[in-house]
């Protein structure tokens, strides 16, 4: 059912918006999700995600626009009548009726009625085959997720919506669930529309990523693309962590714009600017943690020539096995942060010590400095209690 | 706050006297349960050993009762006034059965749909009780009058025909018919079926009902295979909490009734303040007693409520 030529899965959203009253949940928006792809919407709580999930599972009416399942036109059918199935984020099981009939209720409702086999062969599938009679109650958190992944799946839905389907799961419960998804999404081939704020969760389990943030998608692309060139601070600070300088421009050469930022020079490739950058303008210039080297400033003339280059002394360190991270001041921006693999450590390295901070131009983005330097910080910090 | 500048007492010897009061703690449940305990023992086991010992009484009212273990009262009691207590049974079924044919609609509108009206209608429900039952039977009385708006209305609209042809009044009456007795049994413990019901419904999680309609099941469908299984509860017990008191009820028939409406509360009414013949009137309740808790029993084994955790 997989077939290149098959766009009955594709799901687009076309100038689709919701608002409640005087607040504008989300703002009208393009997506298109093609068929058989993971896809993720990824933001802190309040931001939409989740209403837009709605929207197309026939939960939510939308205030405008259109949703479009392949050709077919889905935007005032009922939940129904929808070829789509959710995965709720409290897996909503019905607590009266046994795990075998919880999952064969999808195929009830239409009328079909051999039903044994295709359930048994979807809870062997989950691994759940032993706990086809139990209620939902007698199972712990981990098999009732797998129960509600299986009643949907179980109906071959042309969409599969997940909305935080492992919010309620431990740590490393996530983790396995996180590839067991993957696995199930890989093996039948089904569009996924995956709701998380959890970004890491985003990034392994999807293909390309939405990240939305107060009812708008900021950018959309595959996990690297976003992270190696975020257009925004909220995605920036959003995703992982991110280092950023104000600098002024100074001229652009060919493919290169030639920054200042307190009396040093520091290069940034035009492509990966996507601000507008004029002689005179200002930009932020942003680079990750682990992008970044860190010498001695006793060593300073052992760095090759052509890196981007900034002083700076060194505030605080903490070693954590594979890295240590440095938080270093510098007199272009205070709390730098420098994750350096503990490959061959340098001892002078201690805080207090003077150091430079050297990078590969090519790893340096540059935003439009009008935005907050720290939008989407403090979701990650919330995310991180 | 003062004890914490002074020094710590001496562990060794304070630890003893800390044994008492727990064992004191032990029994504070027994002794918390010793009032309702008592008013149990005064007020319900006493006057029902009583009661079974005046069933089985015999003499009479001026030589005195006296204990015989005459259990033929039972039998002579149920073969005189067994159409009673069939009435009882057929009466307070019928309004259980209205009930919750008006009560569910309601409840279910309070519990899913009536916002923030919600708390108003809840009140609206239980307002009745702030008059005497007394009184709101006799309201009837004159909503049910011959001649009648409502008697009018029904008329006109030949709804007397057909209840007239089913047996549930007689010519152009309602009042003294087993329409108007039911009627009465039905508003009087209509707020018995609301609450629980309400109480049940309001429980289901919402996302339930979404899980289904995702899941392709139209709202019908949600409704029986979903909204109304998890519901069970409380229909198990607005039914109990109608039924019960509805077939042991003599006001409604008193009132509204007459004496082909009778039923057996009216029977053990007159035989214990009018007629005075205390065994059989003891026996009857008995008799009615053991009659509603078979027939509960039954009831709750066959909704098998137990399920429903």
């Amino acid at each position: 059912m997989n077939t290149t030529t098959d766009n009955s899965g594709d799901v687009r959203l076309t100038q689709i918006g919701k608002r409640y009253g005087a607040f504008t949940a989300v703002h009208p928006l393009d997506l298109t999700v093609p068929q058989g792809s993971f896809f993720a919407l990824l933001g802190a709580s309040g931001c939409g995600k989740t209403t837009t999930l709605r929207m197309i599972a026939g939960l939510e009416e939308p205030s405008q626009g259109t949703v479009h399942l392949g050709d077919q036109d889905v935007t005032h059918l009922p939940p129904y009548k929808r070829p789509v199935n959710t995965v709720f984020q409290s897996y909503a099981l019905f607590p009266h009726l046994d795990i075998f009939e919880n999952v064969a209720f999808g195929l009830r409702r239409r009328g079909i009625k051999s039903v044994k086999k295709q359930v048994e062969e979807m809870l062997d599938l989950v691994q759940l085959g032993e706990q086809a009679r139990k209620k939902p109650h007698q199972l712990s958190g981990g098999q009732q997720q797998r129960v509600a992944v299986a009643r949907a799946l179980i109906n071959h839905p042309k969409v599969l919506l997940l909305d935080e389907p492992l919010g309620a799961l431990d740590l490393k419960l996530r983790r396995q669930m996180q590839l067991e998804l993957k696995r199930i999404q890989t093996e039948v081939g089904i569009t996924f529309v995956h709701v998380t704020h959890d970004q890491e969760e985003a990034m392994t389990m999807a293909d390309t990523v939405a990240v939305m943030n107060a009812g708008r998608v900021e950018q959309l692309g595959s996990p690297a693309d976003l992270y190696e060139n975020p257009r925004t601070t909220f995605v920036a600070n959003f995703l992982g962590t991110s280092n950023f300088i104000e600098a002024d421009v100074d001229f652009k050469s060919g493919d290169e714009i030639v920054l200042n930022a307190g009396g040093g020079k520091l290069f940034l490739p035009t492509a990966r600017c996507s601000a507008q950058a004029a002689a005179g303008g200002k930009v932020l210039v942003g680079v990750r943690p682990e992008k970044i080297a860190l010498a001695h400033a006793d060593d300073a003339g052992e760095i090759p020539e052509g890196r981007n280059r900034i002083t700076g002394r060194i505030a605080d360190s903490s070693f954590i096995g594979v890295s240590t991270q440095y938080v270093i001041d510098s007199p272009v921006c205070s709390g730098f942060e420098v994750y350096a693999q503990n490959v061959d450590r340098d001892p002078r390295l201690t805080p207090g010590a003077e150091v430079v901070l050297h990078w590969n131009p090519a790893h340096t983005f540059g935003l439009d400095a009008t935005q907050a330097i720290d939008a989407g910080v403090e979701s990650v910090e919330e995310d991180a209690a | 706050m003062s004890a914490a500048t002074e020094a710590p007492p001496p562990l060794a010897p304070t630890a003893p006297e800390t044994r008492p009061p727990r064992k004191r703690g032990r029994l504070t449940p027994y002794w918390l349960l010793l009032p309702g305990i008592l008013w149990l023992v005064v007020f319900f086991a006493l006057p029902l050993v009583y009661q079974a010992s005046t069933s089985v009484q015999t003499g009479s009212l001026e030589q005195g009762y006296k204990v015989t273990w005459h259990f033929a009262t039972y039998w002579d009691a149920l073969s005189e006034y067994w159409p009673q207590f069939v009435r009882s049974v057929l009466y307070a079924a019928s309004a259980t059965i209205l009930c919750l044919l008006l009560g569910y609609p309601l409840a279910y509108l309070i519990a899913f749909r009536a916002g923030r009206w919600r708390n108003l209608i809840m009140i609206l429900v239980i307002a009745p009780f702030f008059t005497s039952f007394l009184i709101r039977t006799l309201a009837w009385k004159t909503i049910l009058a011959d001649g009648g708006p409502v008697v009018g209305a029904l008329n006109t609209l030949h709804v007397l025909d057909v209840t007239n042809w089913l047996g549930w009044t007689a010519g152009d009456r309602v009042l003294a018919t087993p329409l108007a007795v039911v009627c009465g049994l039905t508003y009087n413990f209509l707020p018995f079926m609301i609450l629980p019901l309400y109480t049940s419904l309001e429980r289901i999680d919402g996302r339930l009902h979404e899980a289904a309609g995702d899941l392709y099941a139209r709202p019908w469908t949600t409704f029986r295979k979903v909204t109304f299984p998890l519901s069970m509860p409380g229909v198990v017990s607005g039914t109990l909490l109608t039924f019960i008191p509805a077939a042991g009820d003599y006001v409604n028939a008193d009132l509204l009734g007459s004496t082909d409406t009778r039923m057996v509360g009216n029977v053990i009414q007159s035989q214990f303040l009018r007629i005075l013949d205390y065994p059989t009137a003891a026996a009857l309740s008995f008799i009615l007693m053991a009659a509603i808790l078979a027939m509960v029993t039954v009831y709750i084994r066959r909704s098998g409520t137990e399920d429903l955790v």
